[in-house]
């Protein structure tokens, strides 16, 4: 069955971008069929994070308009091959996702892909409430600090209140993840912690991803960090993020800070 | 435990608490709000109407803000009149 997931978090520069591109590949990595959705019309990125910004012809609005079919928008991807993207517009504004065009492409998406991933752009403007108007499920996308999670509750309030679902009385499925979570800094009791994030957020935890060099070189070289650094912390939970999602249950790890004392004690007369 | 201890040792407070509060608090009355109608908007037109019924008035130089204590809220109405109105409502009149 096929499912629609949001990508979405309120605050800009969370990690929305980079879950999609992350989740998506690792979705396809376990064998399910994906694509990716650029709602951030006129300020495209997902292209750019999955190293397919030299291969974009056609867009989602050209689909939305009819100006172009949906496989040729199709982007597929080169090293999973059960991964496509759908790229934003770069030049057209967000007034030209019209909800009835934006209901037909994603009803067309389902019945091709296991997985709808929509990333949804920053802010509660037409672009965020279009990515998630049709959305099954739902990433919030937090970082620990309290402006993020004050869009965050934002967020979970129109996804309880704008969707299709939520209209039809039924519920979307939502899940935090915490992304740019510093051990170090949490030890030292300056970073919101897992538990007061939940408890303010009164949502499920889906995974926490530690902050990390891997995510930007990730981007910079336009591979999905789960591809670039398999074996690497954010890879990892992103890989088990994406288990929780296909209902698998997966023991949730909190980032540990691992210096040894020397380090610490150096550190600290460092500081 | 640890951490509690380093933090002793180092005299500072941890700040991570005081963000909580400040988010739970927040957030109890933001979620309040949700869907109710724009209160201070209503109240600024209203007052706006009321008042040019009997003073011509530049509707720019109406201005209504709240502020919100912990034991009660003031509501302040800002509203610039110019000085030769009562001849100009004469005038009209």
């Amino acid at each position: 069955m096929s499912k629609v997931l949001v990508v979405t978090s309120g605050k800009g520069g969370v990690g929305k971008t980079t879950t999609t591109a992350a989740l998506g590949a690792a979705l396809a990595q376990r064998g399910d069929k994906v694509v990716v959705v650029d709602f951030d019309v006129g300020l495209r990125n997902l292209d750019l994070v999955m190293g397919a910004e030299r291969r974009v012809v056609f867009d989602l609005i050209n689909v939305v308009q009819g100006v172009a079919k949906l496989p040729q928008a199709l982007i597929r991807d080169k090293r999973l091959e059960n991964l496509w993207l759908l790229p934003a517009s770069q030049t057209r504004d967000k007034d030209a996702l019209t909800e009835e065009g934006v209901g037909k492409v994603i009803a067309e998406l389902r019945s091709r892909f296991d997985w709808v991933i929509c990333d949804s752009p920053a802010g509660i403007e037409r672009g965020a409430s279009m990515a998630m108007r049709f959305a099954d499920e739902a990433v919030i996308v937090t970082n620990p600090e309290v402006s993020s999670v004050r869009d965050s509750d934002r967020i979970i309030g129109m996804l309880d209140s704008k969707t299709v679902r939520a209209e039809k009385g039924e519920r979307v499925e939502k899940h935090i993840l915490i992304t740019r979570y510093d051990p170090s800094r949490a030890a030292r009791g300056e970073m919101l912690t897992i538990d007061d994030i939940l408890e303010i957020l009164a949502t499920p935890l889906l995974g926490i991803i530690p902050e990390s060099q891997d995510v930007l070189k990730a981007s910079n070289v336009g591979t999905p960090v789960t591809l670039s650094n398999a074996d690497g912390a954010p890879a990892r939970a992103y890989m088990d993020a994406a288990k929780r999602l296909c209902g698998e249950n997966v023991t949730m790890h909190v980032p540990a800070e691992r210096r040894g004392l020397m380090d610490r004690l150096l550190r600290r007369r460092a500081a | 435990m640890s951490m509690g201890l380093l933090r002793l040792l180092r005299g500072k407070k941890a700040s991570a608490p005081v963000a909580r509060e400040r988010l739970q608090i927040l957030l109890a009355h933001e979620r309040g709000m949700r869907g109710q109608p724009d209160l201070l908007g209503v109240l600024r037109e209203e007052i706006l109407a009321v008042v040019s019924k009997h003073v011509t008035l530049d509707p720019t130089k109406v201005i209504v803000r709240l502020e919100r204590g912990d034991e009660v809220s003031t509501l302040e109405v800002d509203i610039e009149v110019p000085n030769d109105f009562e001849r100009k409502k004469v005038a009209v009149a």
